[in-house]
């Protein structure tokens, strides 16, 4: 950072959306002299994701909850300084108000409700720190809550499950991005045909991939409910997954149930398979990068997505006859992915081949990156990457450089993409990858692509498709069979 | 029993934060309101506990 200025601006008492101020930060970030540009609402774990990237001053440090904080990172005082006044009057213009449609737009939950007496759902996304009030507060009127929220702490969470339970309610998240209630997709998911498959999924990307899956193969989706990525720890010990399959069980338009988690502990596991047991329906466990362990006898274990949703669509095999026609290599496959899950299902693919993979987000039996190892696979939208971004779900963009780099670098053979299709996720990623390859020359690695989505979504996934293929891009059938053959393409010596 | 019914209602949302959540209900003709949101008490947790307790 030597010779890097950082100047910090408070705005007391100003709140704007986290992705409003993502897109005012790129477009300060763009202009000349500036390294990195950053508002956030001063929450302390805003400051700490702040501190930790470098873009905190004892200024800003002083910030609460309440304020803006402007942190700009230029390549000297004069560009920050400017910075600091672009950023100032982006925030001064009009806006129009969240979800402006020229109506009145209600500023309590009680209006809200008055204005739609027959809402059963609360989608909650405000800053962690007040979620669990609105949460409480939506669970007390009778609302079910699906909480896009996350750095709730893990003590609220245990209280706002007890809560649910008691009140007969569904409490999705926190950081729960996805689900899909008869046949609604909300938040980021896609529109999948109705069908008799429940899924119960502590994962966004694991859920999408699962259900278009199954979409895309003349199956469907009763309801896919989203039980957030902490659900299945020692503290909270599975509530919402245990309601979760109550409700599926007891759901007459459900005949078989997936779970989908990061491998829980043996005893959240434990309890999770015995209430498996008690049922008669037919169950998939899809814990990934676990090993198949003793399950119920009316479950099935699933050691990816793809075999996940071969097993909801009864043992049917998918994708066959994919054979992208590709030469072998020495070099190394770099994995550039939207999705976590889907960077963790390409991991575990890697591992069961024999072959090392290091990860910012490593699954079991994978090294933390810096251990010098040829394969990476990096979740790029965990936090390390989305420091004031929009994640790249929404803005492909956010992936740029890192896929430039990959396309110069000549140690890389191969670059797994994923393409994240559905509702909330942008309008057009395969465009976007199509126009950042256009402007490329020279040699480039071979680029092994899959979609997760389906037909219906507003991004039509066949149009996603021909849209790669037409930039020479190889589009696998599942993110499974893209990883599958990035480590078919990498000759046994490196392995 | 779960003693939860919503699996078996059509769904109504209040969306509490980021409008995209919103708009993406709307074109599917979800019905929908958001909410326009701000931290309530000024962010003054102190504040809000007391709120809380006298809407309580």
């Amino acid at each position: 950072m030597t010779g890097h200025v950082v100047r910090n601006q408070i705005r007391s008492g100003f709140y704007l959306d986290s992705v409003a101020l993502m897109r005012l930060s790129r477009e300060v970030e763009d202009s000349p002299g500036v390294i990195a540009a950053s508002m956030m609402i001063g929450t302390p774990s805003n400051k700490s994701l702040l501190e930790s990237a470098g873009l905190l001053s004892v200024e800003g440090g002083k910030a609460g909850p309440n304020d803006l904080i402007i942190a700009i990172r230029g390549e000297t005082a004069e560009a920050a300084d400017g910075a600091l006044g672009l950023a100032g009057e982006a925030l001064d213009r009009p806006r129009q108000s969240s979800g402006d449609d020229g109506g009145w737009i209600p500023r309590a939950l009680d209006s809200a409700i008055a204005m739609l007496p027959a809402a059963n759902m609360a989608i909650i996304s405000v800053p962690g720190a007040f979620a669990a009030r609105e949460a409480r507060r939506a669970m007390r009127r009778g609302l079910n809550v699906m909480m896009f929220s996350d750095n709730v702490p893990v003590d609220q969470e245990c209280a706002l499950k007890a809560q649910a339970a008691e009140l007969g309610l569904l409490m999705m998240g926190p950081d729960c991005g996805s689900a899909i209630i008869g046949g609604a997709p909300l938040g980021f998911a896609n529109a999948v045909p109705r069908g008799p498959v429940g899924i119960v999924a502590a994962s966004g990307t694991g859920l999408q991939e699962v259900s278009t899956l199954i979409g895309r193969h003349g199956g469907g989706i009763s309801h896919a409910i989203g039980v957030g990525g902490r659900d299945l720890s020692q503290a909270v010990g599975g509530a919402t997954t245990l309601a979760a399959i109550d409700a599926l069980d007891e759901d007459p338009g459900t005949d078989r149930i997936v779970l989908i988690s990061k491998p829980p502990s043996v005893e959240i596991a434990q309890r999770i398979f015995a209430r498996v047991a008690t049922s008669s329906k037919h169950f998939t466990i899809c814990f990934i990068g676990m090993d198949a362990s003793e399950l119920p006898g009316n479950a099935t274990f699933a050691p990816t997505l793809r075999a996940a949703a071969e097993d909801a669509l009864g043992g049917v095999s998918l994708g066959t006859g994919f054979d992208a026609d590709i030469p072998r290599s020495h070099n190394r496959v770099m994995g550039l992915f939207a999705g976590g899950t889907l960077c963790a299902e390409a991991q575990a693919i890697f591992l069961a081949a024999g072959i090392e993979v290091a990860s910012n987000a490593p699954v079991p039996g994978a090294s933390p990156l810096g251990h010098g190892l040829a394969h990476h696979l990096l979740d790029l939208g965990a936090d390390e990457y989305t420091l004031g971004r929009p994640h790249p779900m929404i803005d492909p963009t956010v992936r740029h450089r890192s896929i430039r780099e990959a396309l110069v670098d000549p140690g890389v053979a191969v670059l797994l993409i994923d393409m994240v299709l559905g509702y909330g996720a942008h309008d057009d990623p395969a465009g976007d990858i199509a126009g950042l390859l256009a402007g490329h020359d020279g040699p480039r690695p071979v680029i092994l692509a899959s979609v997760c989505g389906v037909e219906a979504d507003p991004q039509i996934y066949p149009e996603q498709v021909a849209t790669l293929e037409k930039a020479g891009i190889w589009v696998a059938p599942s993110n499974a069979h893209a990883a599958e053959r990035a480590v078919s393409m990498i000759a046994p010596s490196d392995a | 029993m779960s003693g939860i019914n919503l699996l078996q209602s059509k769904i109504e949302v209040v969306n509490i934060g980021l409008p995209l959540f919103a708009e993406a209900l709307a074109v599917q003709d979800i019905p929908v309101v958001q909410v326009d949101w701000t931290p309530p008490a000024g962010g003054d947790e102190r504040l809000i506990e007391l709120l809380d307790l006298l809407s309580e």
